[in-house]
């Protein structure tokens, strides 16, 4: 069996001298849809962005195959690592100047396989980017990250500002992306959400993953509430 | 008597603007400003360090002195200036060097063509008041580009993380954020340029007319020192903008931690 898709080893991460993850030791395995899952404030986000270097631990080894991510050109690893994040950040201008900002030498063709990859309609290719939908602009910012053809994609709570219909279909779209051999970890602190999306589940809470005492006891208190 | 001795006011002259003071402590006390204090404040203090600088300038820009006093004296001023920006503007990352550099390069570059080709001899009567226009005007196009810059990357910081998880580097990411607070930082001093002689009469030109030099040779000194003022603007603006980012960016291409401000 090959490496992990990603390896946090003993990861620690203070922000302002505020602890945010605490001596977190995991593998994410490099197939599905791994969700990481724990209540509000838990340090999920920020597994997210070390795994793709927008932020680095003050302690221990993030690897993505089984490879230091400090020894890969961090240019280089976050286009194999793409990111979607919590509130769609349109760029000025059309869904093509957008699709671009991630290739300015895509063709056409490229940047019609990213829209269907993110479940729009080619006729989107011309629309304003600030005249999209909540939902419309978070599949956009997926076609965005799709340009660049990642290995993996990391999806910050991508539907938490999206309304219920919106929010399956982009569920639809990222099982879809996982069928086709695209891994993801997805962020979440609905409980249903991962029932619904997840291959394997890791439990965040206070900045350390889960014991599976701790673990049951959230999914319990969750579902009770 | 001639034109000079009709703009020497002199010590009664001075006694006599202070009028003017009388009449602003007078409102601010009508008003209830509670501003009397600070009024004479700055007044006493303003002609103290006049003085100062008056009878030290009357060394410097005497003809018999060396001209490197009055390179000194700017090399001083530019000093002076990256900490006054410091003052104003303590939480940008950096500033008091980042000030020098950038006040430094636009003074060289502007003195440079001034002296250099000639418009006006190397003597520390020309030097000392025209690097003064120059860095005097610095101070406030280098706090105002720095606070822009880290405002518009603050606020913006989700669309430059977007961009940087794209891949693309952090020149690239913050381009469209760092142009904006560029554009902003040079626009207040396009509008002054664009003002100039329509709402006010800039101090150079009045000084002159007020020293009786024919108003036409006034304008023509005037017009080359705002072309001066526009270059060392932008020069300064640009060299902030390129030092200042880097500053706000790591190696490996993260937006550090950002203090908003209040540009």
């Amino acid at each position: 069996m090959g490496a992990p898709l990603f390896e946090l080893d003993g990861v620690s991460l203070e922000i302002d001298d505020r602890r945010i993850l605490r001596d977190i030791s995991l593998a994410v395995s490099d197939d599905g849809i791994t969700v990481l899952l724990g209540p509000s404030g838990a340090g999920k986000t920020m597994i997210l962005r070390l795994l793709n270097r927008l932020e680095v631990p003050t302690a221990g080894v993030v690897r993505f195959r089984g490879e230091p991510v400090t020894s890969i050109d961090p240019l280089a690893l976050r286009r194999r690592v793409g990111m979607v994040f919590q509130r769609p950040a349109p760029f000025p201008g059309t869904v093509r100047d957008n699709l671009r900002v991630a290739d300015p030498a895509a063709t056409d063709d490229a940047l019609l396989a990213a829209l269907s990859g993110a479940g729009l309609p080619p006729v989107f290719l011309d629309r304003p980017a600030d005249d999209l939908s909540g939902g419309e602009s978070q599949r956009m910012c997926l076609a965005r990250t799709l340009v660049t053809r990642p290995e993996v994609l990391l999806m910050d709570e991508p539907t938490s500002a999206l309304d219920p219909d919106a929010r399956r279909r982009l569920e639809r779209t990222a099982r879809d992306l996982a069928t086709e051999g695209r891994p993801l970890v997805w962020v979440t602190h609905d409980l249903e959400q991962a029932d619904r999306l997840a291959d394997d589940v890791l439990v965040v809470i206070d900045g350390r993953v889960a014991s599976a005492e701790e673990r049951d006891r959230f999914l319990k208190e969750d579902h009770g509430g | 008597m001639n034109a000079m001795d009709d703009a020497a006011i002199g010590w009664g002259g001075l006694t006599l603007s202070l009028i003017l003071v009388a009449v602003a402590v007078g409102l601010s006390v009508w008003q209830g400003l509670r501003l009397e204090r600070e009024m004479l404040w700055a007044c006493g203090r303003a002609i103290a360090q006049l003085l100062a600088v008056g009878y030290l300038l009357v060394l410097v820009v005497d003809e018999d002195a060396p001209v490197i006093w009055a390179w000194l004296w700017v090399v001083a001023m530019v000093v002076f200036a990256a900490v006054t920006v410091r003052r104003r503007a303590p939480e940008i990352p950096d500033i008091t060097r980042l000030a020098a550099l950038a006040i430094a390069a636009s003074a060289a570059i502007s003195l440079l063509v001034v002296f250099g080709l000639g418009v006006y001899p190397n003597v520390g009567r020309a030097v000392v008041p025209i690097a003064g226009m120059m860095i005097g005007n610095s101070i406030g196009s280098v706090v105002v580009a720095a606070r822009r810059i880290v405002g518009e990357l603050a606020d913006r910081r989700p669309e430059v993380e977007a961009r940087l998880a794209l891949g693309q580097p952090w020149q690239e990411a913050s381009k469209p954020f760092v142009r904006s607070a560029l554009r902003t930082a040079l626009t207040s001093q396009l509008e002054s340029t664009k003002a100039v002689g329509l709402v006010f009469l800039p101090g150079a030109m009045t000084g002159l007319i007020l020293a009786g030099v024919d108003p036409v040779d006034a304008v023509l000194v005037q017009a080359a020192i705002m072309y001066l003022i526009l270059g060392c603007v932008a020069t300064n603006v640009v060299v902030i903008g390129l030092g200042l980012t880097r500053r706000l960016f790591t190696p490996d291409h993260r937006l550090v931690r950002l203090a908003r401000t209040t540009a």
